[in-house]
């Protein structure tokens, strides 16, 4: 089964990237492929470039020293991404060796400093602690250390808040706010919710069925959405400015990855198809420099 | 953590005097010793004088209350066959029981894990399926269907191993490798399953996302939590390590455990039964403490009167 057809995606050093879309249109797959993640019965084609150099077929003796030190991913739940029998400071110290070769008291002492860094307070004896033992905002500070550990040149957050709460859902977007301005590193938000991507990043790629159908900075979608579905996501929106307004889901589902329609596959719920549409799926196209459609009347 | 242990071990003397109620009345009510022991057509005077001696005249829960008391000071009847104290009778025969299922234990923990760890490892790879076709042979053929081919083959056929006895040390063998195989296969396919299950969590894929090598996130991130539900069925394992072998003594005729009980019963030598089974209780239910313990030891969550809350 194809669950990605063509992800064209490029991410510029220190840039802040969202990627929306509703659930299973790929967002996680994308990332989880580039890093070779999927597991051995998957297959991923195309190119995945770091820096010039191609990860897509490299050993993965060189994947390996790429994840968390050049691309760190954190996850949707994080109280399952952390392993339930080891403490805290133990999974800490695994990411700290493995990148910057510390042990012993170094890297308690460092261990301790990203506690700080992601604003977990007491942190000596958070070390000694299970995941359990955390809430589901400490673990996702948690796994944030535990990215920073390798410095990576990217950070990609998959959901990192959908699991938690409103309120720590804001301390935690803040705080991956504050460590890319303050340690330069670029961030990919994935997220179904554009408001959240709106207020964090600077550029959207917006995903629909394994493809990104559009591709702009935020402001552009926000004042001159190209694509259907991108005007269907904003119309689902409640207003910035808190004016009310009836919300209008889009209406329908997205089609299974195997058992997409020929041409586009947003056709079926699209109220601007014409007949046109259905012939290929339409290939995205500059409408500015900066601003990449995949729809055939944008 | 003292409450707890208390608690636990409150229960586990009850289950012991559940098993040895539950043995005692069904043996009692269920054909007379007298009959067995002397045969049927003795003298009805003899079958008298034989159920007097015995106490079996009397009203079953007396014979009870009696069988408990003199059992806490450590007497559990004597054999009605030879007249010998009943658990040194059946303690005589613990080490020869040990000596096939120690090295069974063994050979099932050797085999059945690292086969389960590879089989997960490479799951749906030849090698898996081969794994799994082997498992379910081993714990769908019957014990003594297995020991029979087993005899055939290296006894009959090519005049290796003794087909039965213990007289040779060669004689351990085949009862061993029984009994080592079928529970081989079971664990094997349970670690497989516990491996399978483990390597799905977010936290493996979380562990290799950090860059981890994959041996390292098989060592460190997979093998300790497998390890938890695998404990069950080790424990489980433990505890037959008495009484787990009646099918293959019988089969190869090795005097253990298993043998006697079966003789016991056939012959309805009462206190003899008992004693084992209260042997195999004991046995079971220490399995089941230990387990918990381990338990609490792997898994962090179970940990009980930890140092700190949440
Ligand atoms: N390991 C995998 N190998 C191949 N396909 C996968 C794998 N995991 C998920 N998929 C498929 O890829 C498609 C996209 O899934 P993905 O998890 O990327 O969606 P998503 O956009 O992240 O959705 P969500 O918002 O629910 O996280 C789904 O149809 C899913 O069944
Ligand atoms: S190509 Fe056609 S169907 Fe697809 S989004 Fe554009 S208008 Fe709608
Ligand atoms: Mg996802």
């Amino acid at each position: 089964m194809r669950a990605l057809h063509g992800i064209d995606l490029e991410v510029r050093r220190g840039e802040a990237l969202g990627l929306v879309g509703e659930s299973g249109c790929g967002k996680s797959v994308t990332w989880l492929a580039a890093l070779g993640l999927l597991g051995s019965r998957a297959r991923v084609g195309g190119a995945v470039r770091l820096e010039g150099r191609d990860l897509v077929g490299t050993p993965v003796a060189e994947l390996e020293r790429v994840r968390g030190r050049h691309i760190a991913m954190i996850f949707q739940d994080p109280s399952s991404s952390l392993n339930p029998v080891h403490r805290i400071g133990r999974q800490l110290g695994e990411a700290l060796k493995l990148h910057r070769g510390l042990d012993g008291g170094a890297a308690e002492a460092e261990a301790r400093r990203l506690l700080d860094r992601v604003h977990i307070a007491d942190a000596q004896r958070r070390l000694g602690d299970y995941p359990h033992e955390l809430s589901g905002g400490m673990n996702q500070r948690v796994m944030i250390a535990m990215a920073l550990a390798g410095q990576p040149d990217l950070l990609v957050a998959d959901e990192p808040t959908t699991a938690l709460d409103a309120t720590v859902q804001a301390q935690i977007l803040e705080l991956l706010g504050e460590i890319r301005r303050d340690s330069g590193m670029a961030l990919v938000l994935i997220s179904h919710d554009l408001g959240v991507v709106a207020e964090n990043t600077d550029r959207v790629c917006v995903m629909y069925a394994g493809r990104i159908v559009e591709d702009a900075p935020i402001d552009t979608v926000f004042e001159a959405p190209a694509h259907p579905y991108t005007k269907g996501l904003l119309a689902a929106l409640p207003e910035l400015d808190g004016a009310r307004r009836v919300l209008t889901p889009i209406a329908g589902v997205v089609p299974e990855p195997w058992n997409l329609p020929k041409g586009c596959s947003f056709a079926p719920r699209c109220d601007r198809r014409v007949d046109a549409c259905e012939a290929a799926p339409p290939l995205p196209t500059l409408r500015e420099a900066d601003h990449r459609v995949a729809c055939i009347r944008a | 953590m003292l409450r707890y242990l208390a608690g636990r071990l409150l229960r586990a003397i009850l289950t012991i005097f559940l098993v040895i109620a539950f043995v005692f009345f069904v043996l009692h009510l269920s054909g007379d010793p007298a009959m067995m022991i002397l045969s049927a057509d003795a003298p009805p005077e003899a079958i008298k004088a034989f159920r007097e001696a015995w106490g079996l005249d009397r009203p079953v829960w007396e014979q009870f209350l009696a069988y408990l008391f003199h059992a806490l000071q450590g007497d559990f009847g004597n054999s009605m066959r030879d007249g010998r104290p009943a658990m040194q009778l059946v303690l005589e025969r613990v080490p020869s029981t040990l000596a096939i299922t120690v090295p069974a234990f063994a050979l099932k923990l050797l085999i059945g894990i690292p086969a389960g760890i590879y089989a997960a490892l490479h799951r749906n790879s030849l090698a898996d399926r081969l794994t799994m076709m082997i498992s379910v042979a081993g714990f769908t053929v019957p014990s003594f269907v297995l020991a029979l081919v087993l005899v055939l083959v290296f006894s009959v056929q090519l005049g290796w191993l003794p087909s039965a006895g213990s007289d040779k040390p060669t004689s351990a063998i085949l009862p061993i490798v029984t009994l080592g195989v079928a529970g081989a296969a079971i664990l094997a396919r349970f670690t497989r399953s516990a491996m399978l299950e483990v390597l799905g969590q977010p936290y493996i894929r979380a562990a290799s996302a950090k860059g981890l090598q994959w041996r390292k996130v098989v060592v460190e991130h997979a093998l300790p939590n497998a390890a938890i539900p695998t404990t069950t069925i080790v424990g489980f394992m433990v505890g037959t390590l008495i009484a787990g072998a009646v099918v293959v003594e019988s089969v190869f005729a090795w005097p253990g455990i298993g043998r006697l009980l079966v003789s016991a019963v056939s012959n309805r030598d009462l206190a003899v039964v008992q004693a084992i089974l209260l042997l195999v209780a004991t046995t079971m239910v220490t399995a089941n403490i230990i387990v918990d313990f381990v338990y609490g030891w792997l898994d962090p969550r179970l940990r009980r009167g930890g140092t700190r809350g949440r």
